[in-house]
């Protein structure tokens, strides 16, 4: 049995000066964490909350920046055949980029989990190539491709006697390139966040189910996938916003053309806020990501914290 | 509190120093005339910026001011991505390249220059009517045409291709150091040169994409028809009988163009003539320029000239630049001298000569420099690209609706969208129902 000594408090309430507001205020642990993170919340509030409220300010002005018109620039824009047919297209373009890059960065962590921890950092670091080099770099690379007259992938299909393809001359053509493109540039981001979950998985979930008798598929659908769910939820909401407000590739490889048929939100305001000096115009059109990301957001978020209280 | 008295022997000092100083003479110091910040289009080819940089500095010594110069790229858009910046700060340099259509953008924020410009027409003649049209609003001029920067986007044809395969001896319809002999140059036979080049492999290189070389060339087309989506007094004609006309002629033409030609951009044209693939684009002498460097055998088959005439008359697409001073500039006075200075007949001759003959002055005495006669090869090849016999009416794609719709009708490409549309199968009263509700939209105060 162990022995407690207990003082007399009355002795250390003599020796103890009393401590001032300001020290105590100073001393939380709360206060120390809010001045650590001061510097970010700074850079946050100049960089992000201040242009946030800028934005929503220039919506509201008229087209020459003279007076004030509400919300009848986002009326406006609701009138706008172009505005519905951008809206579909970010849809599009972002739904369905997500899902292949989800799709490709599963499969592709699984095939490296497989391979032998030796091999596999030199894959993993071959694998990451796309995604860490610059986007326009890669992009004007990707438009040498697809260039209207001198694409290198119609060189090797006319050499092999098909017709051309108009990459980025034909709606359809021109949509599936900019995706080809933006998959290209993030599935490595999936793979690497599925291949950390995968390797967060405990082995002996596995090997129990091997006892069991579970085959592959169930092993799949039962372990691995409910145990990487959040990663999976995480990644996809933090693709679809990247995706939904991208600007870099679409303007690169087809400028939103042909016929305004690749526009996203991002591209179809610099158009009209930068070059078609608009700037108004221009602001009401990128805040409309706001909603339909927010949207998307709290879905996904939802199912998450759901998740995490069962558990 | 002690009192402090002044002595005699410190009021003496006192006084003798403060009238020394009141009756000092004005000493005239390195920057006595204050400082001024330019902010100048970056030009694309090597080496002409220098001409401006030699003009401003030999100015700025003789003037005592202390001047900072920039050489904005417009790769990506950033000099309108600065004048944005510097329009909403009302901060930035006192003078600003700006291009086309940006004066009457900003024109509340502009000095008027109208004592520069009366000088300079007093001195290098009048200015043509399109840089009247952007340069000035109502009775304000808003901005000093830049020679650095402007350009015609006439044609240039390959001598050997047109004359082999549309019969047409360019050379001879265009002679250097004469008049041009093109009365036969006209829509028609544009297009049976384009479908006889078509049908020989080496298309015209005319894009319909969405960026100025492509709209530049259908506004001249449309104009050459009478075609205006807008009229002068903001009336929206859209769905008249020259519109129906354009759009068929363009369609027409459309169908000897290569067949990604909706999907071409600014450097498509270039790159086309360049390769040897085509028998003509319409640029400015840049793609000559590269040619010159890149494939002289193909360089010494060039000729630049005019356009081809319509029912309306001739028209050839023309964008200046302008040299604008902000209003906020704190050195007003050393911005308008500088300006003159920039618009002297030897100033403006040393920018065309650096640019081997891409900048365009926009005066009427000014088109007939010795750069353009002499640059080759073939000798003679950019003489009629300054336009220096009139023969053409210099003008901007959506002219004559008010600026500030006519930039949205280019700037969103509307003309090039309603041909691509109209070449994809669309109804030709859907396609101009469609430009009709765009323009509406532009209407938007």
């Amino acid at each position: 049995m162990s022995e407690i000594a207990v003082r007399d408090r009355s002795a250390f309430a003599v020796t103890v000066r009393p401590r001032s507001t300001w020290r105590q205020f100073f001393q939380q642990k709360s206060t120390v964490a809010f001045f650590f993170t001061l510097p970010l919340i700074l850079l946050i509030a100049v960089l992000v909350v201040y242009p946030a409220f800028y934005s929503i300010y220039l919506a509201m002005l008229s087209k020459r920046m003279d007076r004030f018109v509400g919300l009848a620039n986002f009326t406006f824009l609701f009138t706008r055949e172009t505005f519905w047919m951008v809206v579909k297209q970010s849809c599009i373009f972002a739904v369905t980029a997500v899902i292949f890059k989800a799709l490709i960065g599963f499969i592709v962590a699984h095939l490296v989990h497989t391979l032998p921890a030796e091999g596999q950092r030199k894959w993993r670091g071959m694998l990451l190539v796309p995604w860490v080099i610059p986007p326009a770099l890669s992009t004007l690379a990707w438009l040498w491709l697809f260039d209207p007259s001198y694409s290198a992938f119609n060189w090797i299909i006319v050499n092999l006697g098909g017709e051309p393809v108009p990459w980025t001359g034909d709606a359809l053509w021109a949509r599936f390139s900019v995706i080809l493109v933006n998959v290209w540039i993030g599935a490595p981001f999936f793979m690497i966040m599925y291949l950390a979950a995968l390797k967060s998985v405990p082995a002996e979930l596995y090997e129990v189910a091997a006892i069991d008798g579970a085959s592959w598929w169930q092993r799949l659908w039962y372990i691995t996938i409910p145990m990487m769910r959040n990663i999976i939820a995480i990644t996809t909401l933090f693709s679809l916003i990247v995706t939904f407000a991208n600007f870099d590739i679409v303007r690169i490889l087809t400028a939103g053309g042909p016929i305004d048929q690749t526009h996203v939100f991002a591209t179809w305001a610099f158009k009209l806020g930068i070059e078609g000096g608009d700037i108004p115009l221009g602001a009401a059109i990128s805040l409309f990501m706001v909603p339909i990301l927010t949207v998307a957001a709290v879905f996904i978020l939802r199912d998450i914290n759901k998740r995490g209280e069962r558990m | 509190m002690a009192k402090h008295y002044l002595t005699r022997r410190q009021l003496l000092a006192t006084t003798a120093a403060a009238s020394a100083f009141v009756a000092a003479p004005y000493v005239r110091h390195a920057h006595a005339a204050g400082s001024l910040s330019v902010g100048f289009w970056d030009h694309w080819v090597p080496g002409a910026n220098k001409a401006t940089e030699d003009v401003v500095r030999a100015w700025a010594e003789k003037e005592k001011v202390d001047v900072k110069m920039d050489f904005i790229t417009s790769q990506g858009n950033k000099n309108l991505l600065t004048i944005a910046a510097e329009a909403q700060a009302k901060s930035g340099h006192d003078i600003f390249a700006f291009p086309t259509w940006w004066p009457h953008q900003h024109a509340d924020q502009l000095e008027p220059v109208n004592d520069v410009m009366a000088e300079l027409i007093k001195q290098n003649g009048n200015v043509n009517g399109t840089v009247e049209y952007l340069g000035k609003a109502k009775d304000k001029w808003l901005a000093v045409p830049a020679t650095v920067g402007s350009q015609i986007k006439g044609p240039c044809s390959r001598i050997d291709l047109m004359k082999q395969h549309a019969g047409i001896d360019v050379q001879a319809m265009y002679p250097a150091g004469e008049p041009p002999k093109a009365e036969q140059w006209n829509m028609d036979t544009f297009l049976r040169a384009a479908e006889a080049c078509h049908k020989a492999g080496v298309p015209f290189g005319i894009g319909l994409g969405q960026t100025t070389d492509s709209v530049d060339t259908a506004g001249a087309i449309f104009q050459s028809f009478g075609a205006e989506l807008v009229d002068k007094n903001g009336k929206i004609t859209v769905k008249s009988d020259n519109v129906r006309k354009a759009m068929d002629y363009y369609k027409r033409l459309a169908s000897f163009l290569p067949a990604d030609a909706p999907a071409w951009d600014d450097a498509s044209n270039n790159k086309w003539l360049v390769s040897g693939r085509g028998a003509l684009i319409c640029n400015p002498p840049s793609a000559w320029a590269v040619a010159k460097r890149d494939a002289p055998q193909i360089a010494e088959q060039c000729w630049t000239h005019g356009m081809p005439a319509g029912p309306n008359g001739r028209y050839a697409p023309f964008l200046p630049y302008f040299w604008g001073i902000w209003s906020f500039s704190k050195n007003k006075s050393a911005a308008k001298s500088l300006l003159l200075a920039l618009s002297t007949h030897d100033a403006i001759a040393k920018m065309v000569a650096a640019s081997g003959g891409y900048d365009l002055p926009a005066y009427d005495k000014l088109t007939t420099l010795k750069t353009w006669a002499e640059e080759g090869p073939p000798k003679g090849t950019l003489y009629h690209y300054p336009n220096p016999h009139n023969h053409q009416t210099l003008s901007i794609a959506a002219a004559p609706a008010p600026p500030a719709i006519a930039f949205q009708i280019y700037s969103q490409a509307v003309m090039t969208k309603m041909v691509a549309r109209h070449l994809q199968g669309e109804p030709l009263e859907r396609t101009l129902a469609w430009a009709e509700s765009e323009v509406e939209g532009f209407m938007r105060g």
